[in-house]
């Protein structure tokens, strides 16, 4: 080194992984999501990963308790929470426990003192105090006494010991956004404006985020604060946003963009219920949302409001689309738009309702009886759910079929900042109704057939009841093609079923190319639909920096595909697929295109790391010219 | 088009050009010659009906209407229903469906649709056996109904349907049946004027798999002591000298001679009372094919619709938030601009 050259800032990081893990009733999603705004605020790109217990309240200070928050922060471009955090806030020895092996060897781990008592030590299942067995040697380690700080700081207050203890997560927050040079007043604001109504709330909240703050620049344990300078981004108006918000300001737009009013019928459930929660805010909008007795009931609803001329929705996941697989199947006899979102979590059954997997594409294939074709869109980054419900939403209308846009759990709760689209750029995707018939009979009379197709989308016309002349009866029978009387002949049959087979294969030619990443013509292929997308990015990225060429291309239409898949996976030596599932778009391809497509798959209920797929493909491709 | 076809006065103008194919001798003729009937005088627009039915022989019925119609899946149409009545509450909505459509695989949309009091007419075609399946026993059969499934006899305790709506929390229950048009045609006309959903209990002959089950109430020579009629605001009397009454004792309602009591004690039939006891215990007053049996109106009563609330919240968050617009939507989250 030479004096000439520039002194690195040592205080300057290019990105931090920070996670904050405690009980369920330690307020750490909101801690995390504070954070996640303060840098938001501050120019970061980010991204997050929120994990939590299907349990509202597990037992406290358990293990199965444990509720955390994982956030990226950088100055450049990134696209997944991180791979190992570089910081770990615990609050209790359960959570210490849960994820310490998730932290970096040589990262940060900040304790709550207060909390590694005996009783929560046997709670979490240690049997020795792992603050001086040595089993946090590799790892830089500060106690704070959080909650006895917090009750010093809140002593003054007239709030009750136990609503003081409370706040000891916005004292975390305080000592964080200290360590990482967040900006105070977007969060002493947010804390106003959220809790205004309980004075003492908001007084405790403040005093504890204030006391975390002056701790570190007073403490000297923490030396001097980090900065992650603003990532360079497009110049425009960002926001923060989660992917069940973006879904559901999709539906909303979809409605704009349609002229036509938005219908959602849904029933709770994890990880989809918040889009329902987003929708009812909307009325002014003309949505109407209608909280069925279940799920059944919810697409049924839908499909109900569709024939009137609405633009249905229902919101559900993958076991309300097993419901919903019948009405589905009508809405594709029926042959009107209806779109059904399913925010996938980990199955089979109840299996992991908080957590992540992308395990229901077979289902959204297949999963009617039946020959059902219909077009299935993925979303692959919170803010593309925006994106991909407004493609949902104009497919199904367009070709008035039921359309399945698969989203997950990460997805849904995983958020990241969000260039606002120029609104005059969005598609017009309306359609017109009928209105006169469409036809003429032997007599020459005007007659309307309800099954009378448009010869370049073979959609058959929407009709709504309300419109004279048009009265037509439509039913799950077979349906005689043009008439659609009931008709039950063999030729019939294979005729209709070839149309709708026909319709849906007609969209190939309606929906963009796909774009690849790389130079167009390398040897390595890796493929991603979905919430895969970002770390196969990521894991590209770190590949190419080793040399390799890779390409990477995402898909968002599942059925039918581009026109150009084909000749993209034509000529390569090395084609991945990565999927949170046991390689269910593998089989598609392989089926499809007949090329040698390699699975690479993880069903453990969180998303790939970037560092996972860089080692799973590096092992393939030595497997690969072994057996080669 | 023929001239009937061209006046709504005229049955050929509500009766589409499909061919009815339930078999020769069911009920279902009478009641859709009855529904058809009934439009000729009800001053509706063809093209704001719409008939919502599920699966079994009743959930033909839309075929063979010249309004608009959905035949659904089984069960659903309630559901389905609900859809469009929230959505279009310028429609007039009927959903038609048998006892196995509606009480079996169908009963938890038909109990959620009467509690939302949802504007909808629903018909119950009775017939205690499932027809198009060929012969089971439905939820309405009695205890013993030897059939296809049920060789020994049927175990299953049966619903009773005027129990089961009203214990909904229905606005609106009556009973019918197939074989007395002008009947139909009035408790159809009266739970079409019905604001919120409506439900009719029809009975109807299966001629095939259950035939004559009701002939013990409903053969003409069964009818004067086997037929209760409910008169709103009239002592509940019936028999051929109108010689037998019901009262109610202990909560029970019951068949008594009226020479046994005093008359004062016959019971007065007040469908619009808000308590369904009243309503209940008639209800109740026959729960099997050999007891005098209520028919008519057994419970109208004013309560808000569902539809127009939710409708009602459109308008109100219009005017308090103003009509949608989709860039302050995008905006109304924290925001930074990047230079």
């Amino acid at each position: 080194m030479t004096d000439t050259v520039d002194r690195v800032d040592e205080s300057m990081l290019d990105h931090v992984v920070i996670r904050f893990a405690g009980d369920s009733g330690d307020g750490m999603q909101l801690t995390g999501d504070r954070f996640t705004s303060a840098s938001a605020l501050a120019g970061n790109d980010l991204a997050t990963l929120p994990e939590f217990p299907a349990e509202i309240r597990a037992p406290q200070g358990t293990l199965a308790g444990v509720s955390a928050f994982q956030v990226h922060i950088s100055d450049h471009d990134i696209h997944t929470p991180g791979d190992a955090p570089d910081v770990l806030v615990a609050m209790n020895p359960a959570a210490l426990r849960s994820d310490l092996h998730r932290l970096r060897s040589g990262g940060t781990l900040i304790l709550n003192d207060d909390a590694f008592d005996e009783r929560n030590l046997e709670k979490a299942g240690y049997e020795a105090d792992p603050r001086t067995d040595g089993s946090l040697d590799d790892y830089v380690v500060h106690r704070v006494a959080m909650t006895q700080l917090t009750l010093d700081a809140t002593a003054d207050l007239e709030v009750k010991k136990r609503d003081a203890e409370r706040s000891k997560n916005f004292f975390a927050l305080g000592l964080i956004s200290w360590m990482y040079s967040r900006p105070t007043e977007p969060t002493l604001a947010w804390i106003q404006e959220k809790f205004g109504k309980l004075e003492a709330v908001v007084a405790a909240n403040t005093a504890a985020f204030k006391a975390g703050h002056a701790f570190g620049e007073t403490a000297e344990m923490f030396g001097s604060p980090f900065k992650v300078a603003a990532a360079p981004q497009r110049p425009g108006l960002y926001t923060n946003i989660t992917g069940n918000t973006a879904t559901a300001w999709g539906m909303v737009a979809a409605g704009q963009l349609a002229n036509l009013p938005v219908f959602l019928g849904s029933y709770p459930i994890t990880p989809a219920s918040d889009i329902l929660h987003e929708l009812s805010r909307r009325k002014n909008f003309g949505v109407r949302t209608f909280q069925a007795e279940d799920e059944i009931a919810g697409v049924g609803a839908a499909l109900g409001a569709a024939f009137g001329g609405s633009l249905a929705f229902t919101t559900t996941s993958g076991p309300g689309v097993a419901l919903k697989g019948e009405t589905i199947g009508l809405a594709v006899s029926i042959e009107l738009p209806l779109v059904v979102i399913d925010v996938q979590r980990g199955g089979p059954s109840t299996g992991l309702p908080t957590k992540t997997e992308a395990s229901d594409l077979m289902m959204a294939m297949y999963g009617r009886h039946g020959e059902a074709p219909l077009p299935i869109v993925a979303a692959s980054t919170p803010a593309d759910c925006f994106f991909a419900a407004i493609e949902a939403s104009r497919l199904a209308i367009k070709y008035r079929t039921p359309v399945i846009l698969l989203t997950d759990g990460y997805l849904a709760n995983g958020s990241e900042p969000w260039l606002l689209p120029d609104i005059d750029s969005l598609p017009d995707i309306s359609v017109p109704f009928l209105t006169e018939p469409n036809s003429i009979d032997a007599n020459g009379e005007p007659r309307f057939l309800p099954y009378l197709r448009d010869p370049e989308t073979l959609a058959r016309p929407w009709a709504i009841p309300g419109t004279p002349g048009l009265e037509h009866r439509v039913g799950g029978i077979e349906k005689e093609s043009e008439t659609g009387n009931v008709n039950y002949e063999p030729g019939n049959h294979g005729l209709m079923t070839d149309l709708r087979q026909a319709k849906i294969d007609r969209i190939t030619e309606d929906i963009p190319l796909i774009e690849i990443e790389g130079p167009g013509d390398a040897e390595v292929l890796i493929i991603s639909w979905g919430s895969t997308r970002g770390a196969i990015t990521s894991a590209a990225d770190r590949l190419r920096a080793d040399g390799l060429v890779v390409d990477t291309a995402n898909l968002t239409h599942l059925h039918p595909f581009a026109s150009n898949l084909g000749e993209i996976l034509a000529n390569r030596t090395h084609v991945f697929v990565p999927e949170l599932n046991k390689g269910q778009l593998v089989r598609l391809l392989r089926a499809e295109f007949l090329v040698d497509a390699k699975p690479i798959n993880k069903v453990q209920g969180t998303p790939f790391t970037a560092g996972e797929l860089v080692d799973a493909i590096r092992t393939g491709l030595l497997e690969n010219e072994v057996t080669a | 088009m023929t001239d009937v076809q061209l006046d709504p006065t005229k049955r050929g103008y509500w009766t589409s050009d499909q061919d009815v194919r339930w078999c020769p001798g069911c009920g279902d003729y009478g009641i859709l010659a009855a529904m058809q009937f009934l439009h000729t005088d009800l001053e509706v627009k063809r093209e704001n009906s719409v008939f919502v039915s599920g699966i079994g022989c009743a959930a033909r019925f839309p075929y063979y209407m010249s309004t608009y119609g959905m035949h659904t899946i089984h069960g659903r149409s309630p559901a389905i229903a609900t859809g469009l009545a929230m959505s279009r509450p310028d429609l007039d909505i009927w959903v038609v469906g048998g006892d196995g459509d509606m009480l079996s695989i169908g009963g938890n949309h038909l109990i959620h649709a009467l509690r939302r009091n949802i504007n909808m007419t629903i018909l119950l075609f009775n017939n205690q056996i499932y027809g198009l399946t060929k012969g089971q026993y439905s939820p309405t059969s009695e205890i013993g109904k030897i059939t296809k499934s049920t060789p020994m006899g049927s175990v299953d305790r049966p619903f009773n349907p005027i129990s089961v709506a009203l214990g909904a929390s229905a606005t609106f229950v009556a009973r019918t049946h197939d074989l007395d048009r002008k009947h139909m045609i009035e408790v159809f006309r009266r739970a079409h004027e019905h604001k919120g959903a409506a439900l009719v209990e029809i009975y109807q002959n299966c001629n095939v798999f259950n035939d004559g089950a009701y002939d013990s109430i409903l053969k003409r020579d069964n009818r004067a002591e086997m037929m209760i009629d409910l008169e709103h605001g009239k002592p509940i009397r019936f028999g051929a000298d109108d010689q037998r009454g019901v009262v109610i004792r202990d909560g029970k309602a019951m068949v008594v001679d009226v020479a046994d009591v005093d008359e004062k004690e016959l019971v007065v039939h007040n469908e619009s009372v808000d308590d369904p006891a009243l309503a209940f215990a008639l209800g109740n007053l026959s729960n099997d094919n050999f007891t005098p049996t209520p028919f008519g109106v057994f419970r109208a009563i004013d309560a808000p619709e569902y539809g127009e609330a939710v409708n009602g919240q459109l308008l109100t968050a219009n005017e308090e938030a103003g009509p949608g617009d989709l860039g302050s939507l995008l905006r109304s989250g924290a925001t930074w601009i990047v230079e």
